[in-house]
């Protein structure tokens, strides 16, 4: 474990090898028992309590506690039940949140980064921000913000009005948009959807139910997201924007590349380990999403806001069938773990464009 | 930063260099109103009647003037309680994420002892667990220990941080060890070394352990779900989601509302204007771990 002396070891003084275990050790010792206390030995006992159906009465690990393997599990996939439902309904429900929040913030960001940085603007301490400012503040605090921004004559329809448009009423509309879409393109009647779509389907969920897209209720909590997170991404962008090589620019500029060309072909590709973090920083935290759900419409109307997480608090807690609702936060850590490694593995092929090669 | 396209053959055409700074500053500008109008709703809406609010949610100027919603607020809610809990509670956290987070950061970046890869293997790895996993598995452990319903539920559980203590190893790792080396040939112990002499040339990182500590347990919410449900334990945001998920009944109240989560954003946002950027670092810190 001491392993071998490379650069990067340095040695103290004249300190004995003991007394220094010694030390090490009892500097880390609080961190260590607090992680192992509260992370890791958690994470274990709740694997157990997956495997069986506790209800919360006494304690989980007593022979007295019902021991039902991988069924809580297998249930969510295979059962046709009103849990495998409200799972799959849930997974829909953020296919769609992540499909627009991860690429809309991601470009925000990206975008807000651009303009910042551009060195003749004056003013960017402000407004850097400005923009930063809504990540720091408090999720709940935000959420009642918007439910009263959102409110049927709140200030959103309010502006709406302006310009003549009857906004709908946010938080008990619970009509997929692209439902809506569909219907609008006069492609599909939303309230006589085909039979091909409403006759098959997977997981419990007709195809017609899986094509919903996201509600205009989650639209807002959609909406939200993208305003609190863009600012922390966009400082991302921006300090790697910084490190870009001043030569590398001229260097394009004399090739004469244009604005566009300079972007794409020497800007983006320089970005590339800051997209793949922020891409990847943004997957992990949208399958999370629950503050906001929480606050805002506790998976309502009609199901269109349920997020597997919040699923799994409900189920545990509301519904005290733990077993189940740690079942459904395993699966959920399984898809963000999944997710991350095809990410890695897609950014990887990618090559640059061109190799920043005269600096 | 000035060495730029002077010598550099440059397009005709000022005017559209005017065009596009002119378009790049409304495009900033329509995007702070975008940011931080809501912020301004949010405080002038708390200063209204409730009528008042209901009819002209969008006016930034209460119609006429009232702090009807604080005082229900302060006399009527229990919201004293919940921020003498919350400042209890951030305060503590605050102060043991910074001194148990540094000492941990320290032992990983400069002490040689057995197990220390392993150590920061695992830490790395705790990192990377998304936390709405252990929502449930949390409660678990708060239940079997008898500690659930508890200010040490609300507390000890994250009283260390892992992101934290990489953060402080990332800087430890960065300024030269000779010092050090100074202090311990003149015989100082380990500790006293760490305490008298690393942690002072540490200060920048210490300040924005301690700002992102902060403003991280203040905002605290999901943990508070599952350690507790004694109404006498609720911080601020738990408060707050309760009297917004209706306890309180009698209509919208959202003038008072609005004056308790204006409450829960003054002490992050006096923090945010005094440290901007120490919290910039923090995110680009942040951005490190990945």
């Amino acid at each position: 474990m001491l392993g071998t002396t490379s650069g990067g070891e340095r040695r103290l003084g004249r300190t004995s090898a003991t007394r220094e275990d010694l030390a090490g050790w009892l500097f880390l010792a609080p961190v260590v028992i607090i992680l192992g206390l509260f992370m890791l030995l958690p994470i274990l006992m709740a694997l157990w309590v997956s495997l069986t159906s506790w209800n919360g009465q006494g304690s989980p690990f007593t022979g007295k506690v019902p021991f039902v393997g991988a069924d809580n599990y297998t249930r969510l996939f295979t059962r046709d039940d009103l849990a495998r439902q409200d799972f799959m309904t849930s997974i829909r429900n953020t296919i769609y949140y992540v499909l627009i929040v991860v690429p809309a913030q991601t470009t925000l960001a990206l975008g807000l980064a651009l303009i910042v940085n551009n060195r003749v603007l004056k003013g960017k301490t402000f407004f850097r921000s400005a923009f930063f400012f809504p990540s720091v503040t408090s999720s709940v605090a935000i959420s009642v913000v918007f439910l009263f921004i959102f409110a049927n004559s709140g200030a959103v329809n309010g502006l709406l009005a302006m310009f003549g448009i009857g906004g709908p009423e946010w938080f008990s509309d619970s009509r997929g948009l692209l439902h809506l879409l569909l219907g609008g393109l006069g492609l599909v009647d939303p309230d006589a959807p085909p039979a091909a779509l409403t006759g098959g389907g997977l997981f419990g969920l007709s195809w017609w139910d899986w094509l919903s897209g996201p509600s205009v209720a989650m639209s807002t909590i959609i909406m939200l997201v993208v305003w609190t997170t863009s600012g922390t991404f966009m400082l991302m962008f921006l300090a790697a924007l910084q490190d870009i090589p001043v030569t590398l620019e001229e260097a394009s500029l004399l090739d004469g590349a244009g604005r566009w060309q300079r972007f794409r072909y020497v800007t983006l590709p320089m970005l590339k380990p800051t997209m793949f973090l922020v891409l990847t920083l943004g997957l992990i935290s949208t399958w999370q999403v629950f503050d906001q759900v929480y606050v805002m419409s506790q998976g309502n109307p009609a199901k269109t806001t349920l997020t597997p997480a919040y699923l799994s608090y409900r189920t545990a807690f509301r519904d005290f069938d733990y077993g189940t609702g740690t079942a459904i936060s395993f699966v959920l850590f399984l898809v963000i773990v999944v997710l991350t490694l095809v990410q890695r593995w897609v950014m990887r092929d990618r090559t640059p464009a061109i190799r920043p090669g005269r600096s | 930063m000035t060495t730029r396209t002077r010598d550099i053959p440059r397009r005709p055409g000022e005017g559209r260099r005017l065009a596009s700074t002119f378009g790049g500053y409304a495009v900033l500008v329509f995007f702070a109103l975008v940011f931080l109008y809501p912020f301004v709703i949010q405080t002038a809406n708390s200063l209204k009647t409730e009528p008042d609010a209901a009819a002209h949610p969008l006016s930034p100027i209460p119609g006429p003037l009232s702090f009807g919603a604080y005082d229900r607020v302060f006399f009527q809610t229990d919201l004293p309680l919940w921020l003498g809990n919350s400042l209890l509670v951030t305060i503590i956290i605050t102060v043991g994420r910074v001194f148990l987070d540094s000492m941990a950061g320290y032992a990983l970046a400069r002490l040689r002892f057995r197990g220390r890869r392993g150590v920061f293997g695992a830490i790395v790895a705790v990192i990377a667990v998304p936390g709405v996993v252990l929502f449930i598995p949390k409660f678990l452990v708060l239940n079997q220990l008898g500690m659930y319903d508890s200010y040490a539920a609300l507390i000890l559980p994250i009283i260390a941080d892992a992101a934290g203590v990489f953060i402080m190893k990332q800087f430890f790792e960065s300024i030269p060890v000779s010092v050090e080396e100074a202090a311990r040939i003149d015989g100082a112990g380990v500790f006293r070394t760490f305490w008298s002499v690393v942690l002072p040339m540490a200060r920048p990182a210490l300040i924005t352990l301690t700002i992102i500590s902060f403003q991280s347990s203040w905002n605290e919410f999901p943990h508070t779900l599952v350690a507790v449900q004694d109404p006498q334990l609720f911080t601020l945001p738990r408060g707050l989601a309760d009297l917004v998920s209706g306890s309180l009944g009698v209509g919208t109240q959202y003038p008072l509302k609005l004056g308790a989560a204006v409450l829960a954003t003054i002490p992050v946002a006096i923090i945010f204007v005094v440290f901007q950027r120490y919290f910039v670092r923090g995110a680009n810190e942040g951005a490190d771990k990945g």
